[in-house]
């Protein structure tokens, strides 16, 4: 087959550059200039989809981002689009494109017994059908996702890039068709920065193939020549392809702009798609409007389109959408496409119109053409194409068949059952939407952001009038931009398109399918029957029919929903209301909404100084917010257990080196630092001489524990607060908020500098000797460095600060010095230790000797419900400070009140067993009943580890009452099965804490 | 997606913000002085304005200062901004 249906003459396409290409497998001619579906019309091809629901034979309806049927895969290998839109795939050279939706082929397609079932497939039958047994769900859902659904996408990473920008304009005119252009012109002739974007390969619209002259020029003309003018302003900037997605706030819009995807092989040098993000001071809706369907038997079929796609078919593509035409229209836009139709050598078997006898219609059938007024299309026959539809005499307001039906032969039914102003994109700025009785659409009713609009989009369907109606647009807009106060001139009077309400035609056959949502499949008998069993509003009616929840958003559909349920609740159009226009307008690639933020794009990756040490030592790793820690370093042959228990033993018996340089670090300074403390945690710090530091707590002003840490005194009015390796940024902002906000007459100054200093903490009864090592100026012995004192001095001849701190119970050095340094001195410190056999631990191992020490880690121990008092750390609240952030929490009946969860030690009483962290408990008593619920839970496990140094499993538990039921044994649940465990003191190793003071 | 005005750098887009929500909330100058109660209304009591709200926020990828906005929560539109410390402007006081 080769281009039955192309015309000899005319179009937008490029004849000299015919393309090859394939569809089902079968190969096939177009042009340059064609979509895949006019390319498809032109080689006489209809069927190409089968439905969503019903799998019914399904053909190309629409002609741009309207289409709601003609869903195809395009592409192969990793650059598969499972849900394109025939009618917005440009074609290139080599496409290849299958339908969706059948198994095994498009013209037999086994799923379309479901279309013989389809009584038993009623609106809401997935909530009917499908409550019982509970269980079952799962496997019904199996097979209704396969059944049901769409194209699928392809499986390997996607190969394509894309890309992200930000843009500001004055003026930002959504659409390029006639409107849009004069919009732009008018805008930028003061100079305004406008940007005009148009979904299209080129813009232009409808002016690309309308046979009308325009202000004295032919259409074409006339928008090539605005176009070219728009192109030579240096502040217009004209975008094509590029479709506005979504209107937000404070006048920002998401334009998709697909730049390779015209293109059989991208060139590597460009993104697939960008995605821009303008913030726009005014903007000019200037979309179109687009053509609805009207609700009769069997209006599936294929061959059955809109009067207004049938048009551009002919004018833009030079294609015949078959060979003899019925046209069904409710206004006088449809005599337009049976005029065209008929200049093209289709044969116009009749226009089929509700109406009586008008002005147009006597001007068609003064050219020849047959006129049935007073009719209605009632069905449509054909089953994989449409061979004649029946028309019969309808009553004026449509309901019913009055006269003898009559058999049309014909295959393509081109139908209009009005246009409705494309105002998604205004209705999600927030604008109000008013409805026009007159034209039977929903127009643009008063703004709420700097929103105009304008043309078709507001409701002009006549060219001039959309013309001179976009220009006072275009220039109140850039007067707008300059003076926000100036009044916006009036537009112009409108002609108006009359419209005669048929949403809906009658049928002769009860169980009628006529189609009012054809890509979700929803029937007009659906929206009836949804009505019947109570969904009358119209969101719950959308939601309990899906219409107009498929990819195309029932932009064909909708209105002819919403005419549908007014007409069955006996209500008007406007008190039914329209559903919300929710962004995308048009289905948006994930990928550009990620853009670059990809892999290792995602987030940023915070490395320490010896960060390529540890890599080299075979660490393994675990992310600690953007951080990436060491876990723990295994030899070769052990796994994470063995080389944990190795590393906590080389901690309790020798010597270890952690890498901390990731605890969170805030430098304090200035006369009220001091307070600032006093304010922000738990104990007082008035007390604390220069060169001491303290382990503080800090609290939510509810009371509850959100980080933990200690700080140094290191001058008279300089302090240095470390804070838990994920908490540095909160604390930061915490302190920062209080300062700001609460506290500015407090004089401190805050600096973040964790990643200044590498941070190496020297554990274990040895850990003196590997430092004495190093040439210092600072004096180690435990009287000048006393258990939480910190000295400042020359490390190595660098900077350093040693603070005797300790989260392991040991004997503990934690070495400062600047991050350049951090590597130096790691290496330093392993060689100096080797003779010690000193060992590197990771996060892991820090976990288990803390815990072995019953101290708290926070987010296991704390979850935002913990008070001090929970963790039996009273000795750390201040009595005698007046107020800290928190403290009058603690005295709130909820968080004083006794019975509230204990931090406890838990020992199971095999001691080989460890419970999985986060495991409820349940009392002894209760242990028989797990499995069988409700059982009251008494508390939960925070912490969970194997110590090395027991022998034994140990975890730290939250529980009710805890203290008071040391050695009382409880269940812990571990998988469904109760483990027995006893309460103990959380301090396991250690309990006086001698070795600290080595 | 707004466009917030911080007093110190500008309009920017409001990824860059982080909201601390309702502004003008007084923390009680003696903590110890008022009853569970009004204790509660200072900590978990927030007026959850439909219309204009006079807020917080931070210029956390900025400048990082706290500065007051006031904003309609209904149409998004920022009527002022104002510095921590100042009062509101008399129109929304």
């Amino acid at each position: 087959m080769s281009q039955h249906f192309r015309l000899p003459a005319g179009g937008v396409i490029a004849r000299n550059e015919p393309l090859a290409f394939a569809f089902n497998g079968r190969r096939y001619q177009g042009f340059r200039g064609d979509t895949l579906a006019s390319a498809l019309l032109a080689n006489g091809v209809h069927l190409v989809a089968r439905s969503f629901k019903y799998h019914r034979p399904r053909g190309i309806v629409g002609s741009g981002s309207e289409e709601p049927n003609a869903m195809v895969r395009v592409g192969t290998g990793a650059r598969v689009i499972p849900n394109a839109v025939a009618t917005t795939v440009e074609l290139y050279e080599g496409l290849r494109a299958e339908s969706i939706n059948c198994w095994p082929s498009v013209e037999f397609d086994l799923g379309a017994l479901g279309n013989v079932l389809s009584a038993l497939l009623p609106a809401g039958f997935y909530y009917k059908t499908f409550m019982w047994p509970n269980r079952a769900w799962m496997a019904y859902e199996y097979f209704i996702r396969r059944a049901a659904g769409l194209g699928r996408a392809p499986y390997a990473p996607d190969p394509d890039r894309y890309e992200k920008r930000f843009e500001h304009c004055d003026v930002l005119v959504i659409g390029g068709g006639p409107a849009g252009i004069a919009a732009a012109g008018a805008a930028s002739e003061s100079g305004a920065r406008v940007i005009l974007a148009d979904e299209n390969p080129a813009p232009g619209g409808q002016l690309l193939y309308s046979e009308e002259r325009v202000e004295g020029l032919a259409a074409r003309e006339w928008c090539e020549n605005g176009i070219r003018e728009l192109r030579a302003r240096d502040e217009v900037r004209v975008l094509t392809r590029a479709t506005a997605t979504g209107y937000y706030d404070h006048n920002l819009v998401c334009l998709l702009e697909r730049v390779t995807d015209h293109l059989g092989e991208p060139p590597a040098r460009l993104p697939r798609q960008r995605l821009w993000k303008v913030r726009a001071r005014q903007v000019i809706v200037a979309t179109g409007a687009i053509e609805r369907m009207i609700a009769f038997a069997d209006n599936d079929t294929p061959g059955v389109m809109l009067a207004g796609a049938a048009r551009r078919y002919l004018g833009q593509y030079a294609v015949r959408p078959g060979s003899r035409a019925v046209v069904f229209t409710n206004n006088d836009s449809g005599y337009d496409c049976a005029a065209a139709l008929a200049a093209s050598g289709v044969r116009v078997a009749a226009v089929v119109d509700p109406r009586p006898t008008g002005a147009a219609a006597a001007r068609a059938a003064g050219r020849g053409i047959r006129v049935l007024d007073g009719c209605a299309v009632i069905a449509a026959r054909g089953g994989t194409r449409v061979a004649s539809v029946l028309a019969a005499p309808v009553s004026a307001d449509g309901a019913r068949i009055i006269g003898t039906t009559e058999e049309l032969a014909c295959d393509v039914v081109a139908v209009s059952g009005g246009w409705d102003p494309a105002v998604h994109l205004y209705s999600q700025s927030g604008g109000r939407l008013a409805f026009d009785g007159v034209q039977q659409c929903f127009v643009p009713g008063p703004a709420v952001q700097a929103t105009s609009a304008a043309g078709a989009a507001n409701g002009a369907f006549h060219t001039e009038e959309c013309i001179a109606q976009a220009r006072i647009a275009g220039l109140a807009a850039a007067r707008h931009c300059v003076d926000p106060s100036a009044v916006g001139p009036v537009a112009p009077r409108r002609t108006p398109l009359a419209v005669t309400p048929l949403w809906e035609a009658p049928a002769h056959a009860r169980r009628a399918k006529k189609f009012v949502d054809l890509q979700s499949d929803v029937t007009a008998a659906d929206i009836a029957l949804a009505a019947r069993e109570g969904y009358v509003a119209v969101e719950h009616a959308k939601r309990y029919t899906t219409t107009g929840m498929n990819t195309d958003q029932g932009k064909t559909g909708n209105v002819v929903a919403y005419g549908i349920l007014a007409r069955v609740t006996g209500r008007t159009i406007p008190e039914v209301g329209t559903t919300t226009f929710r962004p995308p307008y048009t289905p948006v690639t994930i990928g550009a909404l990620a853009g670059r933020e990809i892999g290792g794009a995602l987030d940023p990756l915070r490395r320490t100084p010896m960060s390529d040490w540890h890599v080299a030592a075979g660490a393994v790793f675990e992310p600690v917010g953007l951080w990436r820690r060491p876990l723990y370093y295994p030899r070769a042959g052990e796994d994470m257990s063995a080389a944990v228990e190795r590393e906590c033993l080389a901690v309790r018996q020798r010597v270890g080196i952690l890498d901390a340089s990731t605890l969170g670090k805030i430098d304090i300074q200035g006369p009220d630092a001091v307070v600032l403390l006093d304010r922000v945690y738990t104990n007082a710090w008035d007390d604390l001489a220069v060169g001491r530091c303290r382990y503080g707590l800090m609290l939510r002003e509810d009371g509850m524990v959100f980080d933990d840490g200690v700080t140094s005194r290191l001058g008279e009015r300089h302090y240095l607060m470390t804070t838990t390796s994920g908490g540095a940024d909160g604390v930061l902002g915490w302190l920062e908020d209080w300062l700001q906000c609460e506290w500015r007459d407090l004089r401190a100054h805050l600096t973040p500098v964790t990643a200044n200093w590498a941070t190496v903490n020297v554990a274990g009864p040895r850990a003196r000797d590997v430092l004495a090592r190093l040439e210092s100026t600072i004096d180690l012995s435990a009287a000048a460095l006393p258990h939480m004192g910190v000295s400042a001095g020359s490390l190595m001849g660098v900077p350093a600060r040693i603070a005797r701190v300790s989260f392991t119970g040991e004997l503990s050095f934690e070495v400062n010095v600047p991050a350049r340094y951090g590597l130096a001195l790691w290496e330093a410190l392993t060689a100096a230790g080797a003779e010690f056999g000193i060992t590197p631990l990771g996060t892991e191992a820090l976990h288990v000797l803390r815990a072995e020490k019953g101290y708290i880690a926070i987010g296991h121990e704390t979850d935002g419900t913990v008070t001090p008092l929970d963790l039996g750390m009273n000795w750390l609240v201040s009595g005698a400070k007046a107020d800290f952030l928190g403290k009058r929490s603690l005295a709130r009946s909820d968080t004083a009140r006794a019975g509230r969860k204990q931090l406890v030690g838990l020992l199971t009483l095999d001691p080989q067993t460890q419970v999985p962290e986060g495991s409820p408990i349940v009392s002894a008593a209760n242990a028989g009943r797990v499995g069988r619920p409700p059982v009251p839970v008494i508390g939960h496990v925070s912490s969970s580890y194997m110590s090395p140094a027991l022998r034994h499993s140990i975890a730290l538990a939250l529980i009710e009452d805890g203290r008071n039921r040391l050695a009382e044994e409880v269940a812990v649940v571990c998988r469904g099965k109760p483990v027995r465990a006893r309460i103990t003191s959380p301090r396991f190793y250690d309990p006086k804490g001698e070795r600290l003071h080595g | 997606m707004l466009l917030i005005p911080c007093p110190w750098c500008g309009a920017r887009p409001d990824s860059e913000f982080a909201s601390g929500g309702e502004a003008h909330i007084v923390r009680p100058p003696q903590p110890d002085a008022v009853s569970d109660e009004q204790w509660g209304r200072y900590l978990f009591f927030r007026e959850n304005v439909k219309g204009v709200q006079r807020e917080r926020w931070m210029h956390a990828q900025g400048c990082r200062r706290w500065f007051n906005v006031v904003r309609d929560t209904v149409t998004h539109e920022i009527k002022a901004a104002y510095a921590m410390g100042e009062p509101p402007p008399q129109a929304h006081r």
